[in-house]
């Protein structure tokens, strides 16, 4: 069985470390918060200019002058610090963040993500996700493996234009968690009853797949 | 008698001088922080053929989307689109010229323009359609692109708080790119929820000094959200 969008961010979540600085992305990454392993404390970045997102506020709690990066309204938990978008760029691009969680619609076995724009049918810019990509070494794309229509999002070579270039490593999708390494994709979790070859049908780019592929654990 | 007064007592006052063709540096994150009745001065105004720079364009119908209505904008440098669908509209149909940026850069751009510095390198967008044009130059083994600094003829800002001489203060998350729009333009409006009398706000806690400000403006607000999420 694909994993479900709630199974995706408990596995994502699995990447958390205690005392992480985390940017977590619109969509499925928003949902890895929720998963945040008992007893281990993250920090969550928001770049409009929020470290320490809470929850989302109460009826009482509710504020217009307090939104995340997705523009919902959110609280500040205790610790949290609130700052001008030069600064809060300034820790993506300095490489301060320890980890980070966004979607796409394409990636390839260079590591090359797109996600930003279809030519002449969909722009929704690239918002912070081109300095989050190239300030962050630590990155996990999220996304299903293959679109509605059953194309392969894991490619040889992206076909929209690029988001960041070479900056990806590891992807985890509905079917598998996977590494880019060498111009290919290794294949290193299946999802629960998924085979292998499944996997292999519905990948394009290059893939590597080792002996054991264990079955992830969600 | 007060030199550093920057109040003035009107919204038109606020805007005098603003004309056809200039560029207009505007505060705010998607609605959160935007200076809402700045915006609809421009509108009544009627000031058309803008460039303008702002990391979103309002939604239809609010913020800056209400200049997109008027075809008052002619170039929009921006980060994002999302769900504005004039926005994407104007810019498929190539009716509005449209600068994307990404949203560190173009936070960059601003507090560069504002600095005095009239470019800088980044790596972001290397490799992308962003680095199109633009020198690329490597240091220590990896790539990076250079941004040039963006200044404006009118900065409008939306604080919360601030003293008569312009000391601002903004309040949580409507901070984003309000002081950096401030310190790039070359007039620089803010409009504030309160204004006090200097030395009520406690010198180390201004986001903006007043060096950056020249007319100050006190309005009400109807801070509409965009995206209204409770607990479940």
């Amino acid at each position: 069985m694909a994993l479900t969008r709630e199974q995706m961010a408990q596995r994502v979540a699995r990447e958390l470390q205690d005392g992480f600085y985390v940017n977590l992305g619109i969509g499925i990454p928003t949902l890895v918060a929720n998963y945040v392993p008992e007893g281990m404390e993250v920090m969550l970045q928001s770049e409009n200019g929020l470290l320490g997102m809470g929850p989302y506020p109460t009826e009482d709690e509710l504020d217009a002058d307090m939104i995340n990066a997705g523009k919902q309204t959110v609280t500040a938990r205790i610790g949290a610090s609130i700052f001008d978008s030069a600064e809060s760029f300034a820790m993506i691009r300095g490489g301060h963040i320890d980890l980070t969680v966004l979607g796409a619609f394409e990636v390839d076995v260079q590591g090359n993500i797109a996600s930003w724009m279809v030519p002449g049918k969909l722009v929704k810019g690239m918002g912070g996700a081109m300095d989050l990509v190239a300030g962050a070494e630590n990155i996990i794309v999220t996304m299903t493996h293959a679109s509605k229509d059953g194309e392969s999002k894991l490619l040889e070579r992206c076909s929209l234009p690029l988001t960041g270039a070479g900056c990806i490593r590891r992807v985890l999708t509905d079917l598998a968690y996977l590494e880019i390494k060498d111009g290919a994709f290794v294949l290193r979790e299946r999802a629960p009853g998924v085979s292998v070859e499944e996997i292999v049908a519905r990948t394009a780019g290059r893939l590597v797949v080792p002996e054991h592929v264990p079955e992830m654990q969600v | 008698m007060s030199g550093f007064d920057k109040c003035v007592s009107s919204y038109a006052e606020a805007l005098e001088g603003l004309e056809d063709g200039m560029t207009v540096l505007s505060g705010g994150f998607g609605l959160c922080g935007i200076p809402e009745n700045l915006i609809a001065e421009i509108k009544r105004r009627q000031t058309t053929d803008l460039t303008v720079v702002s990391n979103n364009c309002g939604v239809d119908g609010f913020g800056l989307g209400v200049l997109l209505e008027q075809r008052q904008i002619r170039k929009m440098i921006a980060s994002y689109v999302g769900e504005n669908a004039l926005f994407e509209r104007q810019l498929l149909d190539g009716e509005l010229e449209v600068e994307l940026t990404p949203q560190g850069t173009l936070a960059e751009k601003l507090r560069a323009g504002g600095a005095g510095i009239p470019a800088f390198y980044t790596a972001t967008g290397y490799g992308t359609p962003v680095a199109d044009g633009k020198e690329a130059r490597e240091f220590a083994g990896r790539h990076y692109v250079l941004e040039q600094a963006i200044v404006g003829d009118f900065a409008i800002v939306k604080g919360w708080k601030a003293d008569r001489f312009g000391n601002v203060i903004y309040r949580h998350t409507a901070q984003n790119f309000n002081p950096l729009v401030a310190a790039a333009g070359k007039v620089t409006v803010v409009e504030v929820e309160e204004i006090v009398e200097p030395g009520e706000i406690e010198p180390g806690q201004i986001h903006t000094p007043g060096i950056y400000v020249d007319r100050l403006i006190c309005g009400s607000f109807e801070k509409r959200i965009e995206k209204r999420t409770l607990r479940g």
